[in-house]
Parts: structure tokens; sequence; C-alpha cells
């Protein structure tokens, strides 16, 4: 079907063969993407077609021939209007439940996924992987393993576009938003800052590398940052003083970290929320707002002192601390 | 045709007293309660707006051709794309059709004399005219470059353009599209000739009633989400902004919950013309009156229920994508309705090709395109990969170019007879025609591959694989703006020169061909008594009066 209708689309542009028409498709949600997409121009084609040849026969057939032409009376069918409504709202159900079921599944990242953090900032993009190495406009990965980004924005919202993996999702200051992807080829593809963002939101572009899984080994070592993100968070943990409240056990002025990481946590609120990276984030810049009955609210908000980096940094070392429980609870 | 019964009429010289020479000076226009005057009134100003956001908008093109930009610093360029949209979305669009053509021809159709509420409705023009002052002060004293969308916490903490004096233009204009609503509300409930019932009211009044209703019921929202943008930009009040406690996503659906339902403010009224000028030229009633009367409140009232798509890569919940992506959906079906009904009247119909149908036979093809690209963005899965790239901005100008902008092409050059009292060149009238057909596909086509490309809006330089489709595009512009200026040429030496038209030169149904062109200022001269449905055709011969 899809190669149908490129072979058509094709052989119809021959002569201006150097308008692309289709961009990489690169990923595994590409596919099915596609599909839809080209369904859709399959139904928009048939639908306009269809009512250009009526109007064009119409316009012949019944063009004025005199002046004082008089046409027959109008005679309303309700079997017609019912007929027109009924097969475009099929058309519609058929539509929604195959898009949003496509959408559904390519919302939800496989549970094992490689986790790699993107920070947006006015106007490029800041890229760390677990392991350690930065980067900045650049994301390489592995191809063949499903790859989770956890992105937010130190200033305005973002928007992390990969076209040739069919995946695009805002980048938000003050929240974490996630998409992810299983690229299927080794090779370069862009990189988009889709949400304007101001004076250089054009220039917010850059490379996306998909590598054989030795290769991404290979560059992961290869960088000159070799402490992890969790080791980084470490520093800061004990750099900003967390470790005099945060101790283990139940003794400390704040509560315990260790663990805590994926597990459902009763609030002062009355809410029980589960502890993820939006949760920790907001511990740390707006503490009083998430703090666990039975301590006190005595930490001070870090906002403005911590950039997103850091915070993420942070984020990672919590996580790396509850990584043991975490593992035997799936 | 048209052109033999004008000559039997008087000479251009002469067209008796009426509501253009009833009385001169500045002052009998500028203090003018006639609907008639105020149409006019807006029609000077939101060409004057047309041109100034058409001009942005041929710059932004030219400097395309280049991917490294042909003519501006991006900073620039953004200044250009933001007045564009700002000035064609509020300024133009939104009362294009109403605000002249409503005014002039809702009591003429109704059979009354005037608005409900004649000094409300110059008190409009007014507000309307302080709006723009506030919009083009902003543009010429250095321009705002946040898109036309707002969107925070960018406009709010970032931008240092004049935000606050374009929002303020924003929210002024905004109540004369309110007190515009309720004066069309209540002149269509109150004031209709006796025997004009509801279902013998032209379908215009139809679409022009339900666009009264999202004026009314939509504008406060915008009104009030810019009102608090500026609380934030001026006084840091936490509202949109995260760093100051504030969630930039309650913009978006405050933005949208009016913008969404803006689009139909822009394209009902357009529809409601379509219907007329189909059915004059081809001399038939109305395929399916009820159903297209019907579809316009569904989609008055479903538009209200859809901004969510605009919002499906924000990173809302799932669930919320699914409802709107159904309603999204449920929002195409009145629309293909009134599709079908158009092309089922030209059927057995006596088919004449003037200005007009040309306009409306057009309208019909490139708002067939826009509806039906909508269903790639109603679908979630698809919307990932389009939202944000130039599909969108194709889609989009495909409905308000291409359908709105078309139809009040058409109803300017269908009425123009009665607002003036005289002819313009029917040559000329279809080599703009189809040269703005033309151009606009050119233009706007190439963009929907772009989109699907992955090339994202609102970029100033672009990498240079896209380079062949934006030239296209570019060209494509260069003639929409030559097919844009010759009207503009024509239609004015037709004021002065043009034959004097008659009462009803296509020969058209309808109260307002019924009285001489231009109008009396009373309009009806005794308050017709109406006995009939709507495009109740065939005519027979040469029309009375």
């Amino acid at each position: 079907m899809t190669g149908f209708i490129q072979c058509v689309l094709s052989s119809v542009t021959a002569p201006a063969a150097m308008i692309p028409l289709q961009p990489p498709a690169a990923s595994t949600i590409a596919g099915g993407v596609d599909k839809l997409y080209y369904v859709l121009t399959g139904i928009t084609a048939f639908f306009a077609v269809l009512i250009f040849s009526i109007i064009f026969y119409f316009m012949v057939k019944y063009r004025r021939r005199s002046d004082d032409e008089q046409a027959p009376p109008t005679h309303t069918s309700l079997a017609l209007e019912l007929t027109w409504t009924i097969i475009p709202s099929m058309i519609c159900a058929v539509l929604f439940v195959w898009a949003s079921a496509l959408y559904v599944r390519n919302a939800r990242p496989p549970a094992a996924s490689n986790e790699i953090f993107v920070i947006g900032k006015q106007w490029m993009w800041h890229v760390q992987h677990p392991e350690g190495p930065r980067e900045i406009d650049e994301l390489h990965v592995p191809v063949g393993v499903p790859v989770k980004l956890t992105m937010t924005s130190q200033d305005v919202i973002h928007d992390f576009y990969i076209p040739a993996f069919r995946v695009k999702k805002d980048v938000l200051p003050g929240r974490y938003t996630s998409i992810w992807f299983e690229a299927t080829e080794t090779g370069t593809f862009h990189l988009f800052c889709a949400q304007y963002c101001g004076t250089n939101h054009s220039q917010m572009i850059g490379w996306v590398y998909v590598m054989t899984p030795t290769d991404y080994a290979e560059w992961l070592a290869g960088g000159e940052q070799t402490v992890s993100m969790a080791q980084q968070g470490e520093r800061l943990f004990s750099q900003f003083g967390c470790g005099t409240c945060h101790v283990s056990g139940n003794n400390g002025r704040g509560p315990s970290l260790a663990g805590i990481y994926g597990k459902p946590e009763k609030l002062a609120s009355g809410q029980t929320q589960v502890v993820d990276e939006g949760l920790i984030r907001q511990a740390i810049v707006n503490p009083n707002s998430v703090r666990v009955p039975g301590y006190e609210a005595i930490m001070p908000t870090y906002q403005g002192q911590i950039d997103e980096e850091q915070v993420l940094q942070l984020i990672a070392y919590v996580k790396s601390l509850g990584s043991e429980e975490r593992t035997n609870g799936q | 045709m048209s052109t033999a019964i004008a000559d039997l009429h008087e000479t251009p010289a002469d067209l008796g007293v009426n509501y253009l020479n009833a009385n001169y000076g500045i002052r009998s226009w500028l203090l003018t309660k006639d609907h008639k005057r105020i149409g006019l009134l807006y029609l000077a100003t939101i060409t004057l707006m047309f041109f100034v956001g058409g001009t942005a908008a041929v710059l932004m093109r030219l400097h395309l051709i280049e991917p490294q930009g042909a003519l501006f610093e991006p900073e620039t360029y953004n200044k250009l794309f933001s007045t564009h949209g700002i000035i064609m979305v509020f300024f133009f669009l939104v009362p294009s059709i109403p605000a002249t053509l409503g005014n002039f021809l809702i009591p003429l159709m109704i059979g009354a004399r005037d608005v409900a509420f004649p000094k409300l409705n110059l008190m409009s023009w007014y507000i309307f005219i302080t709006g723009c002052g506030f919009a083009l002060y902003a543009t010429l004293s250095g321009g705002v470059d946040t898109g036309w969308t707002f969107y925070p916490p960018y406009s709010s903490s970032f931008s240092h353009t004049h935000v606050v004096a374009v929002a303020l233009g924003v929210f002024i204009a905004g109540f004369s599209s309110i007190l515009t609503g309720l004066n069309f509300i209540v002149t269509i409930h109150k004031m209709r000739a006796p025997g004009m019932t509801w279902f013998r009211l032209p379908l215009f009044i139809w679409a022009l009633y339900a666009t009264s209703l999202i004026f009314v019921l939509g504008t406060p929202v915008i009104a009030i989400t810019l009102f608090l943008l500026g609380l934030e930009r001026i006084l840091h009040v936490g509202i949109f902004d995260p760093a100051v406690g504030g969630d930039p996503l309650l913009f978006q659906h405050l933005f949208w919950f009016y913008s969404h339902p803006a689009v139909y403010i822009m394209i009902l009224p357009g529809m409601g013309v379509i219907s007329e000028l189909i059915t004059a030229f081809s001399r038939k009633k109305i395929f399916g009156y009820t159903f297209v009367a019907f579809s316009s409140l569904a989609i008055a009232i479903i538009s209200f229920v859809v901004w969510g798509h605009h919002m499906f890569v924000t990173g809302q919940s799932i669930y919320a994508g699914l409802v709107f992506s159904v309603l999204s959906f449920l929002v195409a079906i009145p629309s293909a309705i009134k599709v079908f009904n158009w092309t089922a009247t030209l059927y057995k119909g006596s088919i004449s090709y003037e200005a007009p149908m040309l306009y409306a036979l057009g309208f019909i093809g490139l708002f067939t395109i826009g509806g039906l690209t909508g269903l790639f963005l109603a679908s979630l899965a698809t919307d990932v990969h389009l939202n944000g790239t130039y599909f969108i901005v194709a889609h989009f100008h495909y409905i308000m170019v291409g359908g709105a902008v078309m139809a009040y092409m058409g109803g300017i050059h269908f009425w123009w007879p009665k607002i003036t009292g005289r002819l313009y060149p029917d040559y000329w009238a279809r080599v703009a025609a189809a040269l703005i057909f033309i151009g606009f596909n050119l233009t706007f086509f190439p963009q929907f591959v772009l989109g699907y490309l992955g090339m994202p809006r609102r970029y100033a330089v672009y990498p240079a694989e896209f380079q062949v489709l934006n030239v296209m595009s570019s060209a494509g512009a260069s003639i929409l703006g030559i097919g844009y200026v010759i009207p503009l040429i024509y239609l004015t030496w037709s004021m002065r020169y043009g034959r004097a038209a008659g009462p009803n030169p296509w020969r058209a149904k309808g109260l307002e061909w019924t009285i001489p062109s231009p109008p009396p200022t009373e309009n009806f001269e005794e308050i017709p008594i109406v006995t009939e449905e709507a495009y109740n055709y065939p005519t027979s011969g040469v029309a009375s009066v």
C-alpha cells in the first residue's frame, strides 16, 4: 500500500526528482505513523477528486445557456443527507480508533528503556547520559534499543522533535515530559526545536547519531566525562548539605531517601503519590508542597540556587539509592 | 448576462438619492449611525490591516527563498510572522465578513431599517480602530516577536518586544466583537420583517447568528487571558510562568478555548456567503436548507470543546488527548455536510461563472482540502509528527485563506454592485480570481510536503534540503500578492467609473436585491412582507422593481 502510493507519487513528480517527498523513517514508531499518513492521504485524495469531479461535471453539464434560463425546483432528499452524514462519520470513527490505538502504544515506553536526560535552554539542547557523558545539540543513541528521554526546560517552552523517528514532545519549564523511541537504522538524523522559543529558535537544532551498540559503548567510554550522573549527584548531595537531615533510617530531621524511588509515598496533604522524577524535583525546589507527615516544614527551597542539570543529577543519585529495591520489585 | 441589464439603466452619474450621497462630509461618515456606512468604515479599516499583514507575509516568503535567510536577521523575521499572524487573525479575519458584509447586509436581508442598536454599532467601530491603533503602534515602534499565540513564559518573562501594547490592542478589539455579536443576535431575533420566519432566513443570516454566539461567548475568555498575561508581564504575578509559581499550560488551555472557536468565527460567515453565491449563480434553492442551517449551529457549539487538539504534544494526559481527538473528528462532520449540500445544489442548476461564483467554487475546493487535512491532525498518532510543522501552516491557511478569504472576496464581488451601485469589470475580476486560486495553491500546497518532511514552522533559517519547496511556496506568494492588488485597483476604479448596476444585476433572490443600488438610507420605503422561502428560484424574467 505505502510502497504503491510512493511509487505513484514518484512517477507523477519524476521531472522534479530533486523534491523530497518522504522523510527518512528510522524508528519502530515511524512505520505505523507513515501507514496511517498514507491512508489519510488516500482518503483526502479520494474525496477531493470525487467532489472536484462532480462539481466540474455539473459546471459543464448545467452551464447557463441563455440568460433567461430557469432551473427546475430543488427536491431535498433525506436519504442523501443521511448517506453523507453516516459515511463520513464511520470513516472518522475508524480513523479515530486506529490513530488512538497507535498513539497510546507510541506513548508508553517499554519498561527496559535506556534513559537519557535532556534540558532545553535558549537556544541549545543539553543532553546528559546517566553514565556521565554530556553533549550539546547532539544525541548519541544505540540502534535497536529503546531509549527514553526525560526532558525539561531551563527557561521557556521548547519542543524536542526528531522527524525521522516521528516523535515530538513539548519541553516545559518546571516539569518533566518524556518520549521514547527505538532507532531501527544507524545514521545521522535531524533534531529540531518545534516550539517557537525566541530569537534563535531556528538555530536550536542538532543531530541524532544512531550507532551500533558496540560503537555506542565505545563512544560512552571515550568521552572526557567519566563520572556518572549519580556520582555527580552524590557530590552535590554533600555539597548542599542534604545529608545532614536526610540520613538513612528514621531518626533524621528529614525522611530517609533510600529506596523511595518508584514507591508510593503518603504526603502531608493527604494525597498518595508515586515518587518519580517530577516529585523529587518538586521536593527540591518547593519542599513544603510535598512534605511527608511526621517531619517538620524546615527544608529551605533550592529554587534559583540549583540549575536543572544539577536537579537531574540529584534525582539520579536518589534513584541509585533505591536501585536494589526497584530491581527486586520488578 | 448582467451587463445587458446594466445598459438599460441610468448613466453612472445618476444613481438617485441613496445612503452614499444623502449627505456629504467627513462628519457625516464619522458620526453615522447607518449600518451600511458603518460597514464601509470597517471595510476601509480592515482593507488597510489586510495589506499591512499581507506585506509582512510577502516579506517573510521572500526571506525564505534562501536557507540561510535572504533578507533579515532572525529577530526581524520573528517579528514579521508575529505581526502577520496577529494582524490577520485579530484585525482582519475575525471582523472581515461579519463587520463589513454582516453590518451591511443583515438589516437588508431580514427586511429591517437598521440594526437593533445603531449607536452601539458605531461605538464598536471606534473600539475596533482603537485596538488597531495599538497594534499598528506596536508594529511601527519595534514590533512584537511572540507569534500570534503569545505563549508564556516567553511572552510574559523573556520577550523584550511590545507584547503589552499588542495584547492591549487585541483586548480592546475584542470588545468590538462582543458588541457586534450582541447587536446581531438582538437584530436577528427582534427585527425580522413580517413573514420572515427563522426558516425563511437566508443561510448567511444563520451563519452570522452562529458566529455572533461565538463572539459573545468566546471573546471574553481571550480578553481575560491576555489581561492575565499583562498582569504577569508588568507586575510579575505568578500565573503562567513556573519560575514565579504559574502554569504555562493554563495559558494554552485558556488561549485555545477562545482561539479554536475563533477559527469558526472566521469560517462560518464564509460558509454563509457561499450558500448565497452558489444559489444565486445556479438559480437553485439550496439543497438541504435545514441541514446547512443546523450544521452552522452544530459547528458553533462543538467548536467550544475541541481546544485540546492544539495541545496533543504538550504532555497533556493521554485520556484528555483521546477525548479531544474524538470531538475534533466530530466537528468535521457538519462541515462535510455543508460541502455535499453545496455540491448537490449545483445539480440541474442554471450555472453561470461570473467572478463571485469563481470564488465560491474555489472556496469549495480549497475548503475541502483544508478540512480533509484536518483529519491528519485530529488523528493523534499523525498529529505527533505533524504538529508544529509547516503541515499545520498549510492546513490552516487552506481554511483561513482558501476558505475565509476566498468567501470574503466572493462576497465583496457579489454585493459590490449593491454597496456602490456600480459594476466592476468582470474580466479583470475573473483574472484576479484565477490568479488568487493558482497563487494560493502554489504557496501552500508545497507546505504540506514540507511539514511531512519535518520542517518546523517559525524558522528564520532552515536546512538546505527544504529549499526547493520553499522557493515554490515563495513564488506562489508573489502571484497571490498580485492577485490581491488587482481587485483593490478595479474596485476602487469602479466606485467612480463603473457602470450603474441596477437593483439586481445577478437576478438573485433575497430582499436586498428588491431595493435600489445603492440602497436609500432607510433601506425599505415600506417594510416588506415576506411570503416565500429563501432562494425561491426560478426567477421570472427580469427582476421586478
